[in-house]
């Protein structure tokens, strides 16, 4: 299988702190990856590289064996969707404009149609985008990131705040698109229950990536999952 | 009242370029709303009476150095909240006094006010020449297209600017080409409605169509038939009245603004 992203010994210096050193790690096409680690373990900054809005870092990052720094296709392989979808509250768009907003190609309404139906926002595509509900505005998200066919969704910590209803609505979505369509996934999560659901892939970061491989593996390893639990605690506490 | 003023040449000319600005001042003015840039018209506008009192001062046309100045102090403006990290609302703020005390100190060395700054400074809609609505009109069609043109990147990058770079869009670019555009159109602007109240064109109409529209584009079509009802009503209830059409204008759309608060609150528009 193709390597979807290699990164390379990606390391990101801030003048007070190290906040990636020296990370390393593939993921392979249609792979389904969770990446956990306590707040400021520096995930922001790992999805800010990847995502081109931070380029001041030593080591490589490679989509499709392209350098992202060197490329200027590698964007359009790629669907975003952010921790919370932030606009201002009484922006005047409808749920397709949103959707729109993130089509390449010219205006391909039968594709539009095709990803809101798949996403059960169909019915809502007429409506104002700040009166939808917490789970809705995350599918618009989601179908804004797919309106471009792309082969890898990264999606930022998405399912804080949400209600459990959409939060299982957008496990099966996500289980779908990973399975049926081949998308390869990245998805930064705190739930490690969802992520020991969902993910066929764990990388576990706190500035040094310490470790990555299959999720049974780390799953069934109780030492990797308290050291986790205990990282995760410690910060926890750290912030009361 | 009698339809005799409607067959004036004057009125006429006074009417299309109206009209045009309207629809420029309201399209321009719905990104600079949403991007909370609210009040940079009117500091654009401010700036452009220096550039307006350079020219006059140094015997150019004075519409050229306005919009020299406008541009350049926008483009100014912008870099230096960038690089100091001066907010928004404050570096709106120092480029409008900044546009006022260069015009005053240049109006003092030539020997006081005049009567072209003060046609200036409230507006001379009816004094509109045929020269100036034709670059009016043809002006407002070249802003009109290039926003159509790039109308997903400049919505876009109004909507979330984050989400848009991650999508390739060139955000950068498309910031300085809003504030040169909005440079452009509040200099064309300044002349029929003058430099006291065309933030008014910009707001007034975006701020009610807000409260109406589902979507961008009906928010954008209500806004332009908000802007070009009020310029059309103020121009012609100020002549009728023997009143000042600025401000006539103005006072429609606020009249149009108070109507829609009062639907609003009464419950009969839906939330948002």
């Amino acid at each position: 299988m193709l390597n979807a992203v290699e990164i390379s010994n990606l390391t990101v210096k801030y003048p007070d702190l190290t906040a990636l050193d020296g990370v390393s790690f593939t993921i392979k096409q249609g792979d389904f990856l969770g990446i956990i680690g306590p707040n400021g373990a520096g995930k922001s900054t790992l999805f800010d590289s990847m995502l081109g809005l931070n380029t001041n870092y030593t080591g490589t990052i490679k989509f499709f064996d392209e350098d992202i720094k060197k490329s200027k296709t590698y964007r359009k392989e790629i669907g975003y969707v952010p921790q919370k979808p932030e606009f201002e509250n009484n922006f005047p768009a409808t749920v397709s404009e949103v959707v729109r907003m993130g089509l390449r190609k010219k205006s391909d309404d039968k594709k539009v149609d095709e990803i809101l139906q798949q996403l059960w926002i169909h019915e809502l595509r007429n409506r104002r985008i700040g009166e939808l509900s917490g789970g809705q505005l995350q599918r618009v998200f989601i179908a804004k990131a797919l309106v471009n066919d792309p082969k890898i969704l990264i999606l930022d910590e998405p399912s804080t705040g949400v209600d459990q209803q959409s939060i299982d609505l957008f496990f099966s979505i996500l289980k779908e698109l990973n399975s049926k369509q081949g998308i390869t996934i990245i998805w930064s999560s705190h739930d490690l229950d969802a992520v020991n659901k969902l993910a066929n892939h764990v990388a576990c970061l706190n500035r040094t990536l310490f470790f990555h491989g299959k999720s049974e593996t780390f799953f069934s390893d109780d030492k990797l999952v308290k050291q986790y639990s205990e990282a995760s605690m410690q910060e926890h506490m750290h912030h009361h | 009242m009698s339809f005799e003023i409607l067959t004036y040449a004057f009125m006429h000319r006074a009417l299309i370029a109206g009209s045009a600005i309207a629809i420029l001042c309201s399209v321009m003015g719905l990104f600079l709303v949403l991007r909370r840039y609210s009040l940079f018209g009117d500091a654009l506008a401010h700036s452009s009476f220096g550039g307006i009192a350079l020219g006059l001062f140094a015997g150019i046309y004075p519409l050229w150095t306005a919009y020299g100045v406008s541009i350049i102090s926008a483009l100014l403006i912008t870099k230096i909240k960038e690089k100091y990290n001066i907010s928004g609302d404050a570096s709106i703020a120092v480029l409008l006094s900044s546009g006022i005390a260069v015009g005053l100190v240049i109006i003092s060395f030539s020997g006081g006010f005049s009567l072209d700054i003060f046609s200036f400074l409230f507006g001379s809609i009816l004094l509109v020449s045929v020269e100036d609505t034709v670059g009016i009109v043809a002006l407002t069609g070249v802003i009109l297209m290039i926003i159509l043109l790039l109308y997903r990147q400049i919505l876009y990058s109004t909507f979330n600017e984050r989400q848009a770079k991650v999508s390739g869009v060139p955000v950068d670019k498309i910031n300085y080409l809003i504030i040169i555009l909005a440079g452009v159109t509040v200099v064309t602007a300044v002349q029929l409605v003058g430099v006291l109240l065309i933030s008014a064109l910009f707001v007034i109409p975006n701020v009610t169509a807000i409260m109406y529209g589902r979507g961008f584009k009906q928010t954008m079509f209500i806004s332009m038939t908000i802007a070009v009802s009020s310029v059309i009503a103020g121009i012609l209830i100020s002549y009728v009245f023997d009143i000042t059409p600025a401000g006539t204008i103005v006072l429609f759309a606020i009249g149009v603004l108070a109507v829609t608060m009062g639907i609003k609150s009464a419950g009969l528009l839906s939330k948002n």
